[in-house]
């Protein structure tokens, strides 16, 4: 039979989706376990979120909570940081650390047949870390070092910046590797009770996902993390929610000089992650910047050719969060990037709401491929986590959804209407300011607020 | 149902009859199929002065062919599936993992372009895509540091007539000139059932797989196979060059020429390269970051390719730390592996990585790497996908005295490049004896 290739051929229903069921679990000292059986291929995960992170960093001592979570691999016990390292690479575990702005993630991810090897050891490392002066002293240099190097970066470089204008005022405004400043004033006894503080059973929340079932995955998780130790301090004190501040500058520079292109930010504070209009702020994210296929990435990609892709997106914290566009332009288009991205932001708003066509796309895009993102042990085990981090309930993942599907055209412009306000976006570009100065100046947002890379 | 016990990648195999091979794998986990297309045809099917142009040409396939004509993503999005491709020196790939219910879909789209692409290439997506690519360029070498380091290298390591001498990207110049009458020759030429591997893996049967690619792909037009590229390239002494970037702190690059992928020696010098410099346990980060502190962070890797390797390694120095040292440092470690060997733990060790890794391989059907990926890629270079097991068989069955051979006979101090990645104007931090070298 010849194929017609008069039309695409239809899509069929989506097969029901449904997620693994979660169980949870409190050990005796209080730790908060969800274990999930994931039967696929022999690989089991650890994850744990531990409750602090950029947000838990004191005002002068940005950085801690990173350098804390990068010191407890570098010792346990007798075993030393190679040590460290040889366990686990004997028993072939991926092991990674994320310390975001509000939970430090720890992941751990080895055969199933060395699931209490693996967690024991996740256990040794997180509850009785070494802390050794000299392994401090060396972890800070390589992060000074790191810092140093970053200021070649321009992601790096107006992700930084792009933070401070954001959050002048905020423990959020800083990156989690912390400031040159505030490294070097670090001292170990500040690790120690950072590790101390943070890292207790009241504060964390395990996942364990892996071909067992939810009896034997509990069992691991008492076996490996049931010893370690409650404290009776209190919780430390939360930090407060975010107010937007007023009067951050318009237009921003970082020179660099001579650069092919200029690393652009837009945006300004928008959301919260837990918001009743989360499935509406996703569909208008979708059709705006949230995708391949989004107005924001057509025009600045497909039909101008300014940039390898441009994209827009939430980046989701417990408290207020920014909404932004970034994009890396050619120099020579960086003037006419902003414009057309303004004219987008704009646009959305209600003198182009969504086409029934772009609605379709955007729903169906964060719908039906949804069980894609469930495929692994590590997938399912991370995404089970998020739950803990932002309270959200077990069923979230089922009613992901048909929430989304519910979602309109008029709830999407009245979503952009409300969190998305391109007259406070902050404007974000390092690049080659003598190149683009001029064209800059015809936006009309006056002079630029110059600053360097090294703030 | 429990799960394998040993990392395994089952599959099926058929070509059809104009010379399209077709692998199924099934996994019914989850609602969804992967749905892979290699075609064998990379940079190094290129010739100078045209450089760049089959990673150019992979963008055109996303943008139309003449049944649909117009982007490939807005279909397959609104079918929830996810969608990219990639190119380098040996092979173009291309994928979509889609929800079961959209695998005709996908088929339909694949089979369009590889039969039907050439009616919706216009001068304007041509233009555009050209564009594009020049920001990729910009973004991913010129805007980034050490970014012209792997272009200065290849350039030295390879003949100016062979086709690694220039990287996938190809040069600004070459890219910028490319014309709808090279897209019509390159698509004529390679881009046809005989040259291409079409694998689906997930939540499918294997029999309606196979009758889905007959439908789809059984009624294309067979292609000449393209004409082997043969290329050769050696180095008969110790190359020294430095180049001035962006960068805070120098680095230097060392790389020689090694066996082709999957050729005797190819596994060894792999394992070789995490012994030397993956994870804290490794040789050269134990000496160079934690003991000596000559260095910030170390890496080496031998990159596996169709017509001869390359083992690359590199250190960036630590603040006031000279490359000179640390490239001492590395020459004796060298030295001591080609004279020693691994020891014991380091082989038990790399066994049990390897088998953790194999095993992590096989976790997810699609996307670069995923199960789809590694069965078109041993079919594409092997022509068989079976070679998973076979290549498994190649690092576990890796003994001390093989690695040490390789590294004995292949990193040698006498053919190599020495590349000094050193900040703007202190070219005196580079390793003595260095040539100034240009990119761009």
């Amino acid at each position: 039979m010849r194929v017609d290739r008069s039309q695409l051929p239809a899509v069929g229903s989506d097969p029901a989706f449904k997620f693994p069921r979660i169980v949870r679990h409190t050990l005796g000292n209080g730790l908060a376990v969800r274990t999930l059986e994931h039967y696929t291929v022999p690989v089991v995960t650890f994850v744990m979120l531990i409750d602090g992170g950029v947000v838990s960093d004191p005002a002068g001592q940005e950085g801690l909570a990173a350098i804390t979570a990068d010191m407890v691999d570098e010792g346990t016990g007798d075993l030393t940081a190679i040590e460290v390292s040889e366990s686990l690479a004997q028993i072939g575990a991926d092991y990674d650390v994320d310390v975001g702005a509000d939970a430090i993630v720890f992941t751990l991810t080895t055969l199933e047949r060395f699931a209490e090897r693996g967690g024991g050891l996740l256990a040794d490392l997180l509850t009785r870390p070494s802390l050794r002066l000299e392994d401090f002293e060396r972890v800070r240099q390589m992060r000074l070092d790191r810092l140093r190097q970053l200021k070649d970066s321009p992601p790096a470089v107006a992700e930084r910046a792009f933070l401070r204008l954001m959050y002048p005022d905020h423990p959020y405004g800083h990156l989690a590797i912390g400031n040159d400043a505030s490294l070097s004033g670090l001292e170990l006894e500040r690790v120690v009770r950072c590790h101390r503080d943070i890292f207790r059973p009241n504060r964390a929340t395990l996942v364990i996902a892996g071909p067992m079932t939810h009896d034997e995955l509990r069992q691991v998780a008492d076996t490996t993390f049931g010893g370690w130790g409650t404290s009776s301090d209190p919780v430390a004190s939360t930090i407060a929610d975010v107010a937007p501040s007023a009067g951050a500058p318009r237009l921003t520079v970082i020179p660099r000089e001579g650069a092919a292109q200029s690393e652009l930010r837009i945006g300004h504070l928008s959301a919260h992650r837990n918001s009743p209009d989360y499935p509406s702020l996703l569909v208008m994210n979708a059709v705006l910047g949230g995708q391949f296929v989004s107005r924001i990435n057509l025009k600045l990609r497909e039909e101008k050719g300014f940039t390898y892709g441009a994209r827009t997106g939430f980046d989701w914290r417990r408290r207020l969060s920014p909404f932004a566009l970034q994009a890396s332009v050619h120099s020579a288009s960086t003037a006419e990037a902003i414009r057309d991205s303004f004219a987008e932001l704009e646009g959305i708003r209600g003198a182009r709401p969504p086409t029934e066509k772009e609605m379709l796309l955007a729903r169906a895009s964060l719908t039906r491929g949804y069980p894609r993102n469930f495929e692994t042990a590590q997938q399912v085990a991370r995404s089970v986590a998020q739950l803990a981090l932002y309270d959200l309930p077990d069923t979230y993942f089922e009613e992901f959804i048909p929430k989304v599907n519910a979602v309109s055209a008029d709830q999407v412009v009245s979503a952009a209407q409300r969190y998305i306000d391109p007259a406070r976006a902050s404007i974000l570009v390092v690049g080659d300011h003598h190149a683009i100065a001029d064209s800059l100046a015809s936006l009309g947002y006056g002079a630029p607020q110059l600053l360097s890379a090294d703030v | 149902m429990r799960a394998v016990d040993s990392p395994s990648l089952p599959f099926s195999k058929q070509t059809l009859s104009n010379g399209l091979d077709v692998i199924v794998h099934e996994d019914h986990h989850v609602p969804i199929v992967a749905v892979n297309v290699w075609y064998h045809v990379g940079s190094k099917n290129e010739r100078p002065g045209r450089t760049g142009f089959a990673h150019l040409f992979e963008h055109l396939m996303f943008e139309g062919s003449e049944h649909h004509n117009s982007g490939y993503f807005p279909p397959l999005q609104q079918a929830g599936g996810v969608l990219n491709g990639s190119t380098n020196t040996d092979r173009t790939n291309y994928w979509e993992v889609v929800p079961t219910s959209a695998l005709d879909l996908a088929l339909w789209m694949e089979s369009d372009r590889m039969g039907y692409l050439l009616p919706a290439v216009t001068q304007q997506r041509l233009e555009t895509q050209r564009d594009v690519v020049l920001n990729e360029r910009r973004q991913n070498y010129e805007n980034r540091p050490y970014g012209y380091a792997l272009m200065a290298l290849t350039s030295v390591l390879y003949p100016a007539d062979h086709p690694y001498h220039w990287l996938t990207i190809g040069s600004s110049e070459d890219i910028s000139a490319a014309r709808l009458d090279d897209v019509h020759e390159f698509f004529r030429t390679y881009y046809h059932p005989g040259n291409a591997s079409l694998s689906l893996a997930g939540d499918i049967d294997t029999a309606r797989g196979f009758e889905l690619a007959e439908r789809y792909f059984g009624d294309l037009p067979a292609g000449r196979a393209p004409e082997p590229v043969q290329a050769s390239a050696a180095l008969d002494r110790e190359q020294r060059l430095v180049l001035e970037d962006r960068v805070q702190m120098p680095r230097v690059y060392m790389a020689w020429h090694s066996p082709a992928m999957f050729s005797e020696h190819d596994a060894e010098l792999d394992l070789l390269a995490d012994l030397l410099a993956n994870g804290k346990t490794s040789r050269l980060y134990r000496t160079l970051v934690y003991e000596e502190r000559l260095a910030l962070d170390v890496s080496a890797f031998q990159s596996s390719r169709e017509l001869g390797s390359f083992f690359l390694l590199a250190a960036t120095a630590a603040p006031g730390k000279s490359l000179t040292d640390i490239a001492a440092a590395v020459d004796v470690e060298l030295e001591r592996v080609a004279d020693e060997g691994p020891s014991d733990a380091e082989m038990e060790r790399a066994r049990a990585q390897t088998e953790a890794h194999f095993m992590y391989r096989i976790q997810t059907v699609g996307g670069f790497g995923g199960k789809s990926d590694q069965l078109n890629a041993y079919n594409t270079f092997r022509r068989d996908p079976a070679f998973f097991a076979t290549d498994l068989a190649r690092y576990r069955d890796a003994t001390a005295a093989g690695v040490r051979d390789a590294a004995r006979a292949y990193l040698r101090c006498d053919q190599r490049v020495m590349l000094s990645v050193v900040p703007r104007g202190q070219p005196a931090l580079a390793l003595s004896g260095s040539n100034p070298v240009t990119v761009g």
